[in-house]
């Protein structure tokens, strides 16, 4: 049998040659990133304004009167869901991963391009029926985003007819999409990557999005899992997860079912999900840090056994999402300790961005104040974990604003701190512009300023005792007036930040046409996608020949080079030969 | 170079163009990387559906469906007809890729025609099957046992039907096309995909077929 090697492959079959299939029904990996990042932050929008109205709730009761307790629950359910699920992990993988992908490792394309392009549409279709649970009969489903049986399927729930049949469907609709990406992903880094590119000279964004593919198409089945068997409890009265249930009166015919097994399965997919929009945030973040500090990444090494470390710890710590479901004490143990455990390689992480800064030539360009602020938001979100992480303390904080508080800042503003930083560092190459500066200071500073402003509260909220899911907190003992004055000041923040948001959005919609023109290089990158022949790539990235790898990521500020960067496909110069001489520093002084 | 060492290589310390992935980049072992993948997807789906099922087999409502001789699926002989279909399409896939070069095309498009037949009659067996509990009033919701059973055997079925549709092209391709690499490829990969499913079956047939005290003992064995 004879073995054709990708680059090689006599397969134009989807070279694009119309509008459509350039840009709508496209296979190039490029533009489908692009489909995913603007769905993506199309449906995040969605989500941004779910919160809004959820923190004009909180922050005014009584004030609004179309809010009401149904649809403020509905509000939460779809904004979590929405947020975890269909941005995040799909902006993350979706659109940086296929976009880096083949770039980063010099490939064409991916290794299957049609079914990458699969993979998006079908993505687009989860979006479009979650959205579509909106607009039936109940709206859409209220049960939290954790979904827990036996509320979530029952009538008395807010959407608990065809919302959550549609939330289940959109989310194994979803699960389908992420495999069939997920497998391109994972193949490409494995197979086609170019000569030289060996694993470990692979930029650290690589690495994060690998381990992260990984953990998704192993964890995901459980969400699917989960989905399938509650879809048959609500739909054909099965008894997976469904105990006997007295519903408004009525003896439901469940029986027998284990609500526990639900959310065993559920976090054995959810804790995974927090790193699998962690570690490619991660990655990037890393990438960001070096460019923009002219260093190289502090303990490469370190930091790609953290990330594998830190995948394979993500599987073993899920139940402590669930201390207060109640559990054998030794069990409780068990996954306090890995969760603490998992702290270890994070935290390591952590040093080696801030070594990396250390004593480096940090240029504060926007790109990088996102990716400094994502060290201070990832401490903060990391700290508190070890709070909840362990048995004891997680107990009087569950339920509380204080695990609104951790969650928001470890996975949800660090990520998208990252996202920030990797759309203004990656937008010049996307568009061959700049995004514009002034705003983005500007959308810098009030984000990070703004979010602190919302989440260090929650911390302190949580330590009150005031419950999360809450529509109103009336006049009980728990709600203090420094509290309701502190949940309004919250909503102001949370309105600030969410308008704030939006001029992120004009600066992308304006920067693509009046935006700063921008050379094929302007960070002075090392990583292969600066150095692709053309900016914006065109289809098939590289020209005529691909680039051949021969030095890591990260050949910064090496002494004896004229420039402060060499490119990972610039081959070996005399200027080598003396670059790793201990004395040569010394001698240039 | 393994794993191991390359995790542990300094990547820093080498500027050249070492270890070439002139093997590695290559289209053919990019389809088997995936199958491979997706097989291990595909297992870690079932392995929790497996684990759910052993504990829910430890409640008090859970009735077994075989073990005492009433019980509808105390005789097998449906079940070990249906497997022998499937084991029949597994061979000829064996056969059929160890000799493809040698054999004449209409023996390969005989052969590919036989895999597709006997794994549509494991579909119909099954559907048989299906029909039986049902006739016997063993439905869906009726015990989670049944439940268990038509939901395992219908996910298994529905990753056979795509296996059948992607062969049936294979089939079509073979009939109007000259024989090629590419459809050697083609029906070595459906041949792994076929052993999987097999394999997937008999695990299934033995779990969906055990007695309750065999469930007891897996559960204690499994510290459940």
């Amino acid at each position: 049998m004879s073995h054709v090697a990708i680059a090689d492959q006599v397969d134009n079959s989807h070279h694009p040659k119309s509008f459509i299939t350039k840009y709508i029904w496209s296979q190039d990996h490029k533009v489908i990133a692009i489909q995913y990042g603007i769905t993506a932050i199309f449906v995040g929008l969605v989500a941004l304004v779910l919160s809004g109205l959820m923190r004009l709730q909180l922050g005014f009761p009584d004030t609004f009167s179309f809010i009401d307790p149904a649809s403020y629950l509905q509000f939460v359910t779809m904004h979590g869901m929405i947020m975890v699920i269909y941005l995040l992990t799909a902006l993350l993988l979706g659109g940086f991963g296929n976009y880096l992908i083949p770039l980063m490792i010099g490939a064409r394309d991916m290794v299957f391009p049609y079914l990458n392009m699969l993979s998006y549409w079908t993505y687009l279709l989860s979006v479009i029926i979650l959205l579509a649970s909106f607009f039936v009969t109940g709206g859409a489903s209220g049960a939290g985003w954790t979904l827990y049986p036996p509320q979530a399927i029952l009538s008395g729930t807010p959407g608990g007819d065809a919302g959550i049949i549609l939330m289940l469907i959109s989310l194994a609709v979803f699960i389908i999409a992420f495999t069939m990406g997920g497998l391109n992903y994972v193949t490409t880094i494995l197979q086609a990557r170019t000569k030289g590119m060996t694993l470990m000279r692979m930029p650290l964004s690589i690495w994060g999005i690998f381990v992260a593919t990984i953990l998704g198409l192993l964890a995901f089945p459980a969400l699917l899992v989960s989905a399938i068997m509650m879809l048959l409890d609500k739909t054909l009265a099965t008894s997976f997860f469904m105990p006997a249930v007295v519903s408004l009166g009525e003896n439901l015919s469940y029986g027998g079912g284990s609500p526990i097994l639900f959310q065993h399965l559920f976090w054995f997919f959810g804790h995974p999900e927090v790193y699998i929009v962690a570690l490619p945030a991660f990655g990037m973040v890393s990438d960001v840090i070096a460019t923009h500090a002219r260093k190289n990444i502090f303990g490469y090494r370190m930091m790609v056994w953290a990330i594998v470390a830190i995948g394979g710890l993500s599987f073993v710590v899920w139940a402590h999402h669930m201390y207060v479901s109640g559990m054998n004490p030794y069990f409780g143990f068990f996954f306090a300790t890995t969760t603490l455990i998992i702290a270890v390689p994070t935290a390591l992480k952590v040093y080696n961005w801030v070594l990396t800064l250390w004593q480096g030539n940090i240029r504060l360009t926007v790109p990088m104040l996102f990716a400094i602020g994502f060290i201070f938001t990832f401490t903060h979100g990391g700290l508190t974990g070890l709070f909840l992480g362990n048995v004891v303390v997680d107990l009087p904080l569950s339920d509380t604003y204080f695990v609104v508080g951790h969650f928001h800042m470890v996975m949800g503003v660090s990520p998208v701190m990252v996202l920030y930083a990797a759309i203004y560092h990656w937008f010049p190459k996307i568009t061959g512009r700049y995004l514009n500066n002034r705003l983005g200071k500007w959308h810098f500073w009030l984000t990070f300023l703004g979010t602190y402003a919302i989440y260090l509260p929650m911390h302190y909220l949580g330590f009150l005792g005031v419950p999360r899911r809450y529509f109103a907190m009336g006049d009980s003992a728990l709600m203090s007036e420094s509290a309701a004055s502190l949940n309004a000041s919250i909503t102001v923040s949370a309105i600030i930040v969410g308008v704030v948001q939006l001029v992120f959005i004009f600066n992308l919609i304006w920067s693509l046409k009046h935006g700063k023109k921008a050379p094929a290089n302007p960070w002075g990158g090392t990583t292969l996608e600066w150095q692709t022949p053309q900016t914006p790539p065109q289809h098939g990235n590289w020209g005529p020949n691909l680039p051949v790898v021969y030095r890591w990521a990260y050949d910064f500020s090496v002494p004896g080079h004229t420039r402060d960067f060499i490119p990972q496909n610039e081959p070996k110069s005399t200027g080598d030969e003396n670059s790793y001489e201990p004395d040569l520093q010394e001698r240039e002084k | 170079m393994s794993v191991i060492k390359q995790l542990v290589s300094k990547p820093w310390e080498s500027v050249d163009t070492q270890t070439s992935l002139s093997e590695a980049n290559d289209i053919t072992l990019a389809r088997y990387t995936a199958l491979k993948w997706l097989l291990a997807v595909i297992s870690v789906m079932f392995m929790l559906f497996f684990i759910t099922f052993i504990s829910r087999t430890q409640f008090t409502d859970f009735q077994a469906l075989a073990g005492e001789p009433w019980l509808p699926l105390s005789d097998k002989t449906p079940l070990w007809i249906n497997t022998a279909y499937i084991g029949l399409a597994s061979i000829i896939l064996q056969i059929l890729c160890k000799r493809f070069s040698r054999l004449p095309r209409w023996k390969v498009n005989s052969l590919l025609l036989l895999t597709l037949l006997s794994s549509m009659l494991f579909l119909s067996g099954q559907l048989a099957v299906w029909n039986n509990l049902m006739a016997q009033g063993y439905y869906l919701q009726t015990n989670p046992a049944n439940s268990f059973f038509y939901l395992l055997t219908g996910l298994h079925g529905l990753h056979l039907l795509l296996g059948v549709l992607i062969l049936t092209v294979t089939l079509i391709q073979c009939l109007l096309k000259p024989v090629s690499d590419k459809m050697s490829r083609r029906i070595d990969l459906t041949r792994i995909y076929w052993h999987y499913l097999l394999l997937l079956w008999l695990v299934l047939f033995f779990l969906l077929t055990s007695s309750t005290e065999t469930f007891k003992a897996i559960a204690e064995f499994c510290g459940l």
